[in-house]
This record gives C-alpha cells, structure tokens and sequence, in this order.
C-alpha cells in the first residue's frame, strides 16, 4: 500500500511587520491559523494535530513555547509537536505534518511556524558566549560573506549579481501584501549605494528582522476531494543535514543541499529541473545566494547560475520566477520563512498568488535551509495529484 | 500503510548530578557507539535519525547541532530533530518509517541539568506574560498538584513517601540511575512535598534504534513492537485544568490500545511521586503491573532524555523477556500537560 497523497488546502499568514506590539505571541501565531482555517473553510474542530515550528527559543526568551501555545492554536486533547532545525526549520516543520497525513495517522493537521523577534534581539540571541567555540561573528552575514566571495572568486561572476538579486526581490515584495519590507522608491542604484556591511554583502542586499506566522493545512485525499478551492499536492519532500565546519565542507554548494534536491526531484519524477519546474520560492537571506542555490538545486551548471539572474531569468515574467513573493530578503521571521517558502510555493499552483502569481505555474519547488548552511529541507508541489 | 515498528536497541549513559567534564557531544558519543553496536548497524546503514533536547538547558541557541557532528552526519543523513523529550523524537520518527520512506531510524536525546539551575530554567517554559514574570519553579508547580490530590482525598503524604521508597529500591538493581537503594522521605522541599518525593537533578543521554518489519527481526531476537503510540496535550494555565486529572494521558492511551488487554509493565515518566498516582488511576494500572522496575524518574530525571528512557527500558524488558506487553509514558510541560503513551509487545513465546 502506498503512502496516502498530502494536498494544501488552506494558507494564512500575517502581514510581517518589525515589530507586532498589538498582539502577544499566542495572538500573532492565532491569526495565521485562523486565515489558514479560513482559506480551507476549516474550523479548529476539523484540525486532527498541530505541528509547530520555530526557530531557537532564545529569540522570544520562551523555553518550549508550543506549551503555552496549545490553547492559541486549538491543540487542547490533540497531538502537538514542535519541531526545531534551525533555519530550515519552517520547511522541516511542514515536512513532518505531511508525514502525518502522509502515514494515514491523521487527516488532517495544521502546520505552523513562526518568529516574534521583536520580544527579544536575535543577533545576541544566537551570540551567547560558549568556551573554546568561534562566535557566529556577530551576525549571521559575518559568517555567510567568506562563502559568497569563494563563490564569486569560483563562479567569475561580477560583483553586481548581488544587487540585481536584491533589486528584483524588493520589487516582487510590492505586490505581496503579507511582505515585511515595502520599498517604493527602490532603484538599482539605490541597492549599490547603501553601505558595505560585511564585503561584499551591502545593506540592501539582507533580510530584515520580522515578527510574523505563517500557517497551513494539510490533509488527505479526501479533505482535498471537500476543500473549497484547488489544492496544491505534494509531489516530494526531503531533509539532508551535514557538519557546519569540517575539511570536506563545500560551503559554496554545500552536499547536503544537492542531495536533499536529487531526493525531492526522484520522488517527483524530475529529470531536468530547469525545464520541468515553473518557479522556485528560494531560502535567499542574503541575495548572493540566489545564483549559488541555482546551482546547487540543479537549475544552472556549477559556475553558470549567475548567468540566469543576470539574464533576467529569475524575474517575476522570466522563465525561471525564484522569490516572486519576495522572498527572505524582503521578509524574515526566522522560524518561519522556511514554511513562508513553502507555502508560497503552494500558492502559487493553487492559483492563489495574487499579484505575485506566475502565469501557469504547474510545479514549483519550496527550498529553505539552517544553521551554517547545514540543514536542508524541501518540497516540490504541484497542481495535479501525483500519479504514483 | 501499517507496517510493524518494533525498538530493537536502547541504551543509556549513567546519570549523574554532574557532568561538567563533558560536552554534550562527549556524553552523547558512547551512547550512540552502544547503540548501533547492539544492532551492528553503522550511522551510514541508518534510513533517519531523530533527537530531542532543549537549547534552554545548553543555554545557548542551536545547541543541537553540535551533537549532530556526534553522529558522524557525513555522508549528508536525513535528519531532524524536536525541541522537546526524546520521546517525541522517537513519534517522529515513527511517523516516517510509517510512510515507508525509511526502515530503520536513530533516536537520541540528551540534557545537562547541572550547568545552571534547573527549578529556575523550567520556569521560562511558562506563559511568559501572566505566569513566567513570578517564577513559579516546577518543584511549587508541582506541589500545587500534590495537595490538590491530597486535599481530594485521594493521596496522603505516607502513601507517598511509600512510591519514593519504591522507586528507589527498585533503582537498586539498575547500574545507570543516580539514585540507588533506600532513601529517606526527606525534607520538605515545598509542601507537601518532601525531598523523597521529587527527582534528583542530573545529567544523562539515551538513544534507541527503531525498525520496521523483517527488518526488525534481523536486528533484534526479541523486538518490541510499538503496538500502539499516541500523545495529547491540554491547557497551559493550570488555574483552568482539573490538576487531580490527566485527561491527555488517558486519551492518549485509548488511542495507543493500553485498554485492550491488560500490560504486565508499566514504565511512567512521573518526576513526582503525586504525578504516579495519578498516573496509575488514569492508565488503571492494577496493583499486579510492575510499575517503574527500572526505578522511574524519581531514581533519575536527566531532563528531556527522561522520556525516551521510559520507552527504552520498557522495550529493552520485552528484549530481555521479562516482559509480553508494555506500557511506556512521557511528560512534558508544567504538571503534566503534556503526555505521550504507547503500548509495546514481543512476539509470543
């Protein structure tokens, strides 16, 4: 007997904002459930389980915080877990609700993931003094640029790759509602012109600290067959985690990262990603990392993938759409921007993109990733039912 | 798709009220090197690997990742992992060898309470805008349950002062719990809870091996087979539940089939000698169940491996076939808020 198929009927999430001072953590996580219930014409007595993610409990100074969270999210006398995996963590989350469905141990679940940074300061948060260890540098950038100049040095992409990433990024989030930064006075020149922060990453070439949530329903077959708009099905999904610091690292196109595609593009039958896929919602928290993940998610030749964001191929009408919601460049809770991949991913062949929607998007792939790019984890959704 | 998982190997460091000399890593290593040898599996022959651990306890964020280098994560594995008990790590991971996406898996979780105070630590669990600002610590949280029981007329303090007793001299014959042999009833830490009534503060690892179907029997004389697995949570505030009650555990336990047939073994995570007597009324554990033989978590507490080693010493009865059919509990959250049961079985003898 094969595994049950695990549809996406319902997406909610807040407008991500820097600082959510109207709402507790229990209110912002509530309000992207209930927009998620909402979109599947769900109420919280359909919900089977909740799977929540977020990022380390250190950002909101809350140990465990799905405890005090069961009430918000309607969990009382059901199951609750909450899963952890770094940065790729909102993605892992996802993944895990789905195998719930995908078991047959539930129907239906909610999947959640958020990051209320504005409670406490994440950049310290991830800087607490350890003995005999190297700090994270101060910020996640520190640690992220040596790894964009060997790419760069690797690739011979000249160095204004990063900006067009940035430029095009903060477009796309002006047509997403939900997006945290809304730059309307963005220029390309305006993106070379702001300060050098860590060489060669500028400022308007990072994510920003966001408070937001972002919420799913997953469910079987059957939910799908009862749910009030398209479904978006899922076609593979895969988690891959390796070392952070050890002598074999390729920190450029790291091995966990092209596994964790060769596995999701096996279970979906894709042979040639760069042909088969419409569209990619990409983990891009600082934009250099576009035409890296290009490569290492198999959609350019290792060396090439900077030639498709200089070509225009990653553009909202290109023929390669990446971070058409814009990303996490233009939108950063932590803890959920993986599950923001995701459920943007599914947005988008359900139709339901908005604005930021790809004309005819069939297959589109959700990509996020953690630590000191350690952790990986992925979906591909598409808009039909997988055949097998 | 209904294969049959069974945990086919456990094991456990010896806890200790310190580990200073060690990293996680370093606690961790032997643990999991037992393990895989129980079942002459290597890391590279394992289809997933879970852990369970919290970054509150390290007191530094991502602490987890460091203990992944301790299972030689290269070539690249499918992993993840849960901030909570290792028990959850272990649901997770059955979960996975369900879809069929992987046959074995590695489970493993681990927690140093000896660096920082762990009474306080917990207290940053609570709702942090009502509850965590008046640092009610989980020994208070708990004593508020234990009188409510005694008050219901349901407990008295000799009766349990009687499950610390026991749970310490059946510790007697288990070589990796901290607290061994007889031990007094104690002090009263906070009414009416007496020393001998609440969990030593320790340090410790376990990991298990799962497999599914034939895969199992290769690995293992005598799996045990997880029957049934469910876990529930309720409310967070504890002004608005019935402390007296576990209405997540018994749910939990329809759903894993405790009640189908009667189980000879039953290994709770009760940290509090109130929180077994409880236990025993919801899961209807008659006086015949050999209740905590490993000594329970009132011998050794090691704080989100607590969990996961009620499920391993129960499986590893049923590999030793002292028992047919086992009961295995884990806690989580502020007077048992949150509860996970399963039911594990060997195969007739």
């Amino acid at each position: 007997m094969s595994k049950e198929p695990v549809a996406v009927v319902g997406v909610g999430q807040t407008k991500h904002v820097a600082a959510r001072r109207d709402v507790s953590i229990a209110g912002l996580v509530r309000e992207a459930a209930q927009r998620a219930l909402e979109d599947a014409e769900l109420t919280w007595a359909d919900i089977e389980a909740v799977v929540i993610g977020k990022a380390p409990d250190f950002f909101e100074g809350v140990m465990m915080p799905e405890l005090y969270l069961a009430d918000a999210l309607g969990a009382v006398g059901k199951p609750m877990m909450r899963v952890h995996t770094a940065g790729s963590v909102g993605g892992s989350t996802a993944l895990v609700a789905a195998s719930l469905v995908a078991a047959r141990v539930h129907g239906t679940v909610l999947t959640l993931a958020f990051e209320k940074q504005s409670e406490s300061n994440a950049m310290w948060g991830l800087s607490l003094p350890i003995p005999f260890q190297q700090p994270l540098l101060a910020g996640a950038g520190g640690f992220f640029a040596p790894h964009v100049r060997a790419y760069m040095r690797r690739s011979g992409a000249p160095d204004t790759v990063g900006s067009l990433v940035a430029y095009k990024n903060r477009r796309n989030a002006l047509k997403n509602p939900y997006a945290h930064l809304h730059e309307h006075d963005i220029t390309l020149e305006k993106v070379q012109a702001s300060p050098m922060l860590w060489d060669p990453i500028r400022y308007s070439e990072t994510c920003p600290s966001s408070d937001g949530a972002v919420a799913m329903v997953l469910t079987d077959r059957a939910g799908a067959a009862r749910a009030p708009r398209s479904a978006a099905w899922m076609h593979g999904g895969a988690m891959r985690s390796e070392p952070t610091l050890f002598a074999g690292k390729d920190s450029v196109s790291p091995r966990a990262g092209r596994d964790c595609a060769a596995d999701v593009y096996r279970q979906a039958g894709i042979t040639d990603p760069r042909r088969e896929i419409d569209a990619v919602e990409m983990y891009v928290p600082f934009s250099w990392y576009e035409p890296m993940w290009l490569e290492n998610l198999g959609f350019a030749a290792e060396g090439e993938g900077w030639k498709l964001t200089e070509s225009g191929v990653t553009e909202l009408d290109g023929d390669l759409p990446v971070d058409m919601s814009g990303g996490v460049l233009s939108t950063n809770p932590i803890g959920a921007s993986g599950m923001i991949r995701f459920a943007e991913a599914a947005l988008q062949v359900r139709g339901q993109a908005g604005e930021h929607q790809v004309e005819g998007a069939r297959r589109v792939l959700g990509h996020a990733y953690g630590g000191g790019s350690q952790f990986f984890s992925m979906w591909l959704v598409g808009a039909e039912p997988p055949s097998s | 798709m209904n294969r049959e998982i069974a945990v086919v190997a456990f094991a456990q460091t010896d806890h200790r009220r310190t580990s200073e000399e060690l990293s996680e890593v370093e606690m961790l290593m032997p643990v999991l090197h037992e393990v895989l040898d129980r079942t002459g599996l290597k890391t590279s022959d394992i289809d997933f690997t879970c852990s369970g651990s919290s970054d509150y306890l390290a007191g530094r964020a991502f602490s987890f990742t460091l203990a992944l280098d301790g299972v030689g994560a290269w070539p690249p594995i499918s992993e993840s992992h849960v901030e909570m008990d290792g028990a959850w790590a272990l649901y997770e991971a059955w979960v996975k060898l369900r879809t069929g996406d992987a046959d074995t898996a590695l489970v493993y979780s681990y927690g140093k309470s000896s660096p920082g105070s762990v009474r306080d630590v917990l207290t940053r669990q609570l709702d942090p805008y009502y509850l965590a600002p008046l640092w009610p610590d989980s020994v208070a949280l708990a004593a508020l349950q234990a009188q409510a029981l005694i008050d219901a007329g349901r407990t008295d303090e000799p009766a349990l002062a009687a499950v610390g007793a026991r749970s310490r001299t059946a510790a007697a014959s288990n070589s990796h719990a901290q607290l061994r042999g007889s031990a007094p009833q104690g002090d009263y830490l906070v009414r009416p809870l007496r020393t001998g009534d609440c969990p030593p503060i320790g340090d410790g690892a376990a990991a298990v091996v799962l497999a599914a179907g034939e895969r199992a029997r290769e690995l293992c004389a005598r799996p045990a087979w997880i029957r049934g697995i469910d876990h529930r949570i309720e409310a967070h505030g504890i002004g608005v539940r019935d402390l007296t009650d576990s209405p997540s555990t018994r749910l939990a336990a329809e759903r894993a089939g405790v009640f189908e047939r009667p189980v000879d073994t039953a290994e709770l995570h009760a940290p509090f000698s109130s929180q077994e007597v409880i236990l025993r009324e919801v899961l209807r554990l008659d006086d015949d169940v050999d209740v905590n033989p490993s000594g329970g978590a009132l011998a050794a507490n090691p704080v989100m491996a607590a969990g996961l080693i009620r499920l391993g010493e129960a499986a590893a009865r049923i590999h030793r076939g002292e028992s047919d059919r086992a009961l295995a509990h884990a806690t989580s959250g502020p007077c048992l808020q949150q509860n996970l049961v399963a039911v594990l079985e060997g195969d007739p003898r």
